[in-house]
């Protein structure tokens, strides 16, 4: 059996942790340079132009994008043909975590207690999401999540009869209620179906996919196209001071539900939504670390 | 642009016109949510500030730690403003003691845009997640209060040009 050590899967994180503050991705880039094609006026333009020389200081210095690093959210899918040695998988994805903040000069913005609100000053625990997968590698996601745009989200149980039109009402919503706290152009993750407790990870889950890509499905595809279309129209803007482009992307990740319910969650994503993997051991051949390709 | 130095005169914040750039330089505090539970118990127990807030500016952030030993070691790690809507609870508190304005990003309480008139106050926005390029505009950091907070302790940023917007309340 493939064995992996704790201490490859910290180092991993670690690693991760300031890759994914630094390095804005590619697409997230791309769809900014877009958007100020979009813009005319001198108020959302300068926006983004500053975020777009924001995310090149943050790159060539290697400091962070946002002073919010984040609470760290790890995925980790564990191939079940692999053996971890050395530690449990928890304890090496929060050394890396601490590493990572350390090394990286992260901000540490975890509080040990919701209510009591004692500030670990190293930024962990972090929230993990384990899934067991076939084969014998360990994939690991880390994507570092900001409050301003974690505090805009929100979960709403539909009724079936709802239907696409109640969903979309319902994400348009929360995009408006967000207004400019989130830091727009946001990008918007929606969980829809599963369970109340699903539809949040799903939505979760949706804003790791690459922005510019299509939804592998027709019917969310569009639905996807048609919402990002009302949400620019929102005027909200980047920054919040009014313009065209207050979402870069809308991704939606459905799944099966009850006969007798419609769960839906909005997770929103600041315009950075940070998120950097790597599969361990490094595969033999091909694949490279990088962004995201959910 | 309009340019402004801390401390603020009451006719130089009656002045700002909403929606318009203006490039602020001096000292700012900086204070988030566990800072104002700490400053509104200080006034409410009678006690004194732990920085002169008449015609100040109170920066709503908490910035990344220092980098340390690098070459052209910058004086701050990345900083810029966090939800302005988290501190409505205590503003108004703050702001009747007396006149300043405030940093942030985001909406206001309608019980904030009430108290920024009555006390002569205003609110100003910096672009939020722009935290690498605002910290550009710091100078010198300096520590004034509640150091156990971390990144959420007082500290005074002294700023050059801080691009900011006059929002509407």
């Amino acid at each position: 059996m493939r064995e992996i050590t704790a201490v490859q899967i910290a180092d991993a994180v670690a690693r991760l942790c300031v890759e994914a503050n630094t390095d804005a991705g590619a697409d997230i880039t791309t769809a900014l340079e877009r958007a100020l094609k979009i813009e005319t006026d001198g108020m959302p333009r300068r926006v983004l132009e500053a975020l777009l020389e924001n995310a090149k200081i943050a790159k060539e210095e290697h400091i962070p994008i946002c002073q919010d690093t984040g609470m760290a959210v790890v995925f980790a899918e564990l191939g079940q043909d692999i053996h971890i040695t050395g530690g449990a998988l928890d304890d090496a994805i929060n050394d890396g975590v601490r590493r990572g903040t350390r090394e990286g000069y992260l901000r540490s913005s975890v509080v040990r207690d919701p209510v009591r609100r004692d500030n670990t000053l190293d930024n962990t625990p972090a929230v993990v999401h384990l899934s067991l997968v076939p084969g014998s590698g360990l994939r690991l996601i880390v994507a570092p999540k900001g409050f301003g745009s974690e505090n805009m989200s929100a979960v709403k149980m539909l009724k079936p009869a709802d239907g696409l039109e109640g969903l979309e009402r319902f994400v348009l919503e929360t995009v408006q209620t967000a207004g400019g706290n989130p830091c727009p152009p946001v990008i918007v993750g929606v969980g829809a179906g599963g369970t109340f407790e699903l539809a949040a990870l799903l939505s979760k889950k949706a804003l790791l996919r690459e922005v510019g890509t299509e939804n592998p499905d027709p019917f969310w595809d569009e639905a996807e196209k048609r919402l990002l279309a009302a949400i620019n129209e929102l005027g909200i803007g980047p920054g919040g001071f009014g313009g065209k482009t207050t979402a870069l992307a809308v991704h939606i990740n459905p799944y099966a539900t009850h006969i007798a319910g419609l769960p839906v969650a909005v997770n929103i994503g600041c315009h950075v939504t940070r998120h950097k993997e790597t599969t361990l051991p490094p595969p033999d051949a091909g694949k490279r670390d990088g962004d995201v390709t959910l | 642009m309009k340019t402004l130095l801390t401390p603020l005169t009451r006719g130089e914040i009656a002045s700002l016109q909403e929606g318009t750039w203006v490039s602020l330089s001096g000292v700012v505090y900086t204070a988030r949510d566990a800072a104002h539970k700490r400053l509104c118990e200080l006034l409410d127990g009678g006690g004194l500030l732990p920085f002169p807030l008449e015609g100040s500016a109170i920066f709503y952030a908490g910035p990344c730690p220092t980098p340390s030993a690098k070459q052209g070691s910058p004086v701050i790690g990345p900083v810029g403003p966090t939800t302005s809507g988290r501190m409505d609870g205590y503003a108004p508190r703050l702001m009747r003691e007396a006149f300043h304005v405030t940093i942030g990003k985001g909406p206001r309480s309608q019980e904030v845009a009430a108290a920024i008139r009555r006390y002569g106050c205003a609110y100003l926005s910096a672009i939020g997640g722009a935290a690498a390029l605002t910290a550009r505009c710091v100078e010198k950091v300096e520590p004034v209060a509640f150091e156990d907070l971390g990144t959420e302790a007082v500290v005074a940023l002294t700023v050059r040009d801080l691009p900011l917007i006059v929002m509407n309340v």
